[in-house]
């Protein structure tokens, strides 16, 4: 039998804000000593009460409206109620049966064309706390505890890892045209669960679903899933059922790992947070923040193509990411040469991006540098194959064409048949002057020389020249 | 007239004439703690020491304003008791509980703080039953407090250290916190004066939580005035408790006005009930005729949901409670017993540090909350909670204020009801009611039962804490009940 995979996808993202969720401790927390971004509220101390940070509601809202969701009216935070030491109060605020945003979709390009995934829900929660294992003894940083947490859930749409994978690099995109999170999956900004099952092809039903956690990077998301997906297809074809179980993707193995069968599933016991009241949500406020979302990927795609006249491919590599495509955007107001650009930055500038592992908000070469190297190829001051070689000394340095150029002595014409071709050009274009040299009268050398100077832009290597023009009129004058 | 007995407002008149000085005043409070502690038990942790030194400091700054015509704040130099449960900054905080009973909170509640720069000088902290959950102050994991009225009887709970220091004379006013009557209810049994504050008008910042939605910070006083005082001090908005509701403080001692001529009063035949203690409903019912003969037309009134409010709060309270005391793990602060491994060192540190009552409603509250029990439990208790709300608001378009019994019973003996806790928790049917409606009460002295206080309660509107206190002092004027001081 042919089985497809349905596959659902839950991610959390921490949120860019300045502080944490319920306190003012500060939110930028990764990297800093452990537990030195603390406060009674934060560390679950007798007592404490939290305060909702106004600007998270406000991220939470922008994710929901550019997920296409409906936001709600009145919503509430609830206590998920759980121990474990990396929960300071023994239980979470979050958010259960009246999240901020519901009901949207997001778009993702397939073989098969453009794909719609339904978003079930936006939440937003607090970050627990993180724990270090130390073979027999455990350390806790309570820096992390308390920093904004969206949660993101997907209908199970996706039938593919693939698309799987496709999701998520389209959910960091537009979290981050919308600045309000890094959706770094390496420093753990997003983190992602897959819930997976199978089905006979064709059939509505779904099947035993398996949730997949700790997988921390796309390639993760796809091999975690590739391998579940493989395990549910034999289990099934061995007329074996699967167990509704939680695995773990352990990333040195390759393989998954069950961490909680379905008798221990969690009952969190969710009831309002009483410590809070509900958050009343205006349309006014909704509206004015609408007003002001930046331009979404989807959106910037379609106007790279029309504005710019880019194809489909270009417009799609260049706006994937919010960056590339501002750099793009400010190089076009320089200098209005659309496709050249995007052949350039798609082309060389990636390339380089790749080869030197840099990450485009490093990237030392601003755009007035790099349109600057292109009006230097067209004044012909350097070919195509120079200019790639500059642009890959501007990457390590950040140094102006020009100096390099210059520098190196780049724009020095030392192509010894391209000079002997000008130099032939010249002999050809003034006969008379030929016809005097050869009849003996040396000084017309200089004449020669200043006309190949002259033709090169005064870029041929005057040594090689002269040489090259020597051995020319002693060539044509033994043979008059 | 001895120092330690005066009020907070004749204290007050006294520092300002320069008649007394806050260090003899608070000697006079430490040597009285001193002759009586040992037989009433009122305190957990007694910081007299550092409050002579801030009487001192008090007795600077009284001298330094009246030199130069300033007026003297109300509170300045006044030593006042504090509920164990109230977090205040370098003081052992326990809530009278092994799993907190080395805890020093790094920071002061909101309250704390109001009181600190009005000029207060704490005396101690007051004992009180586990995590504010009961009605005797026998579930303090350390001892029980005695009623300084009969040391065989009960204080009444959870405030019982705050109301029994009142009335024993070892501070001059107190704070207690009120979840469910734990203010008034042993104020009543105390024969002091003890108001629970309409939800949201005092800040529940650095109050450990016992149950949220409940719990709220009021003053325990020898008199109404100087109930009017400390609220005057403690409430309003506090930005860091969301609950706390951003309403105008007016001047509560504006509000004390001798007279009830055409006050309506409520009186609501549910809460005259079979089983009640006889001589509580005489000395309620003559003060309610008091009231009348004063001037103030008296009505019947129904508050019909009344007898589904005890099950509702034995929902509501253990339900949040349950959630609110799951940060006591031993992993940040408080008592730590460790285990083999991680869920034999939570099951060692909680089963060894929280006591019995807190443990049923841990286990109460975790069960009405369970996954297939919720919507029969916790949300039915939600909705009957909106019904008492919604009796309370009909009778508020009727009535001004709701006059009752503050406690069925008068105080109890020591262990009469530890082993029956049903009876123990009947102890505060007539008080709960106000805590689940989110609206004001006091209890004021109105008579004797056996030789036994009684507490006549008052009960008002949301943010009606002024005619409350109005009726209260009114009454409180016209008779003598709350001069009477035990003998000790």
């Amino acid at each position: 039998m042919e089985y497809e995979a349905v596959i659902g996808m839950e991610v959390h993202v921490q949120l860019l804000t300045k502080s944490k969720m319920f306190c003012s401790c500060s939110a930028e927390a990764f990297g800093a000593e452990p537990n030195t971004h603390v406060c009674p509220v934060c560390l679950g101390m007798p007592g404490s009460l939290p305060v909702i940070n106004r600007k998270a509601v406000e991220y939470t809202i922008m994710a929901g409206l550019a997920l296409n969701c409906q936001i709600a009216e009145f919503a509430k935070f609830d206590r998920k109620n759980y121990f474990y030491p990396d929960l300071p109060k023994g239980y979470q605020i979050s958010q259960y049966d009246l999240p901020i945003a519901t009901n949207g979709w997001l778009e993702i390009e397939t073989e098969n064309g453009h794909k719609r995934i339904r978003i079930r829900r936006v939440h937003l929660e607090e970050d627990t706390a993180k724990l270090f294992h130390m073979g027999d003894y455990t350390l806790v940083d309570f820096n992390r505890a308390g920093i904004p947490l969206l949660e993101i859930v997907s209908e199970p749409d996706m039938s593919t890892p693939e698309e799987a994978r496709q999701y998520l690099i389209k959910l960091r995109t537009i979290l981050r045209y919308l600045g309000i999170s890094t959706a770094d999956m390496e420093k753990g900004a997003m983190r992602c669960e897959a819930n997976v099952s199978l089905r006979p092809k064709g059939s509505k039903e779904l099947g035993t679903r398996v949730e997949i956690k700790n997988i921390n990077s796309f390639r993760f998301v796809k091999q975690a899933l590739e391998y579940e997906i493989e395990r549910q297809r034999k289990l099934l074809e061995q007329g074996r059922s699967v167990e509704q179980i939680t695995v773990g993707w352990d990333d040195q193995r390759n393989i998954t790992v069950v961490q909680r069968t379905k008798e221990y599933a969690h009952d969190y016991r969710y009831f309002p947070e009483p410590d809070l009241p509900p958050l009343v949500i205006s349309r006014e406020w909704v509206e004015e923040i609408r007003a002001r979302l930046p331009e979404l990927p989807d959106a910037r795609r379609e106007r790279f193509q029309q504005q710019y006249g880019l194809s489909p491919a270009e417009a799609r590599v260049l706006t994937a990411e919010k960056e590339p495509a501002d750099y793009f955007e400010a190089c076009v107001a320089l200098y209005p040469e659309p496709k050249k650009l995007a052949n350039w930055i798609t082309g060389e500038f990636f390339r380089l991006l790749r080869d030197t592992g840099t990450s485009f908000e490093d990237v030392k070469v601003s755009p007035e540098k790099l349109v600057k190297l292109l009006r230097l190829v067209d004044e012909g001051t350097i070919n195509q194959n120079t200019a790639k070689a500059v642009l890959r000394e501007m990457f390590e340095t950040g140094e102006d064409p020009q100096k390099i150029v210059e520098k190196k002595g780049l724009s020095r014409i030392t192509d010894t048949a391209y000079i002997q071709s000008v130099i032939e050009e010249v002999l050809d274009a003034n006969p008379d002057a030929l016809q005097r040299y050869l009849g003996g009268k040396e000084s017309t050398f200089g004449f020669f020389m200043g006309q190949v100077m002259k033709a090169t832009k005064g870029r041929a290597d005057p040594k090689l020249a002269s040489k090259l023009l020597r051995e020319k009129l002693t060539e044509l004058k033994k043979n008059s | 007239m001895k120092l330690y007995e005066l009020t907070i407002h004749e204290a007050h008149e006294l520092l300002k004439k320069g008649e007394v000085t806050s260090s003899e005043l608070v000697s006079a409070v430490v040597e009285r703690v001193e002759g009586v502690e040992p037989r009433v038990k009122s305190y957990i942790t007694l910081t007299c020491e550092q409050a002579l030194e801030r009487a001192r400091q008090a007795d600077e700054l009284i001298a330094r304003l009246r030199k130069s015509g300033e007026e003297i704040p109300p509170l300045l130099g006044i030593p006042i008791a504090i509920k164990d449960i109230i977090c205040t900054e370098g003081i052992r905080t326990t809530c009278a509980s092994r799993i907190l009973e080395n805890f020093i909170p790094p920071y002061d509640a909101t309250v704390i703080i109001r009181l600190k720069k009005a000029g207060m000088v704490m005396i101690g902290k007051t004992n009180l039953d586990e995590f504010a959950m009961g009605s005797s102050t026998e579930n303090s994991a350390f001892f029980p407090t005695r009623n300084p009225w009969d040391l065989e009887r009960v204080p009444g709970g959870s405030s019982g250290g705050s109301a029994a220091a009142v009335a024993a004379g070892e501070c001059i006013g107190s704070l207690g916190t009120d979840t469910g009557g734990s203010v008034r209810q042993p104020a009543a049994l105390c024969g002091v004066v003890g108001l629970k504050p309409t939800y949201g008008r005092v800040s529940r910042y650095g109050l450990v939580a016992f149950a949220s939605s409940l719990d709220q910070i009021g003053p325990i006083t020898k008199d109404v005035t100087d109930a009017a005082l400390l609220l005057n001090i403690i409430a309003g908005y506090d930005p860091h408790d969301s609950t706390s509701v951003n309403v105008p403080v007016p001047d509560y001692t504006k509000a004390l006005v001798p007279d009830v001529k055409g006050i309506k009063l409520g009186v609501p035949k549910e809460y005259f009930i079979e089983g009640m203690e006889e001589g509580v409903e005489k000395a309620v019912r003559e003060a309610i005729a008091k009231l009348e003969e004063m001037g103030a037309e008296v009505i019947e009134i129904s508050l019909p949901h009344t007898e589904y409010a005890l099950p509702a709060y034995y929902l509501i309270a253990p339900a949040e409670a349950s959630a609110n005391l799951a940060r006591y793990d031993g992993v940040k602060y408080g008592l730590f017993l460790p285990g083999p491994d991680l869920w034999e060192s939570y099951r060692l540190t909680r089963g060894n540090g929280f006591g019995p009552e807190v443990k049923r409603r841990i286990m109460l509250g975790t069960y009405a909350l369970s996954a297939g029990y919720y919507d029969a439990y916790y949300l039915k208790a939600q909705k009957v909670r909106t019904l008492i709300k919604q009796d309370f608001d009909r009778a508020f378009e009727q009535v001004d204020v709701i006059v009752a019994p503050t406690s069925p019973t008068v105080a109890f003996r020591l262990g009469e009801k530890v082993d029956d806790p049903l009876k123990m928790y009947l102890s505060d049917v007539f008080t709960i009611p106000v805590n689940l409606a989110g609206i004001c009460g006091i209890s004021i002295p109105c008579g004797f039962s056996g030789g036994l206080p009684v507490g006549l309660q008052i009960m008002g509107p949301a943010f009606g804490e002024e005619i409350v206190l109005r009726v209260a002092y009114a009454y409180e004027q016209a008779t003598e009940w709350h001069k009477k001081r035990p003998e000790l």
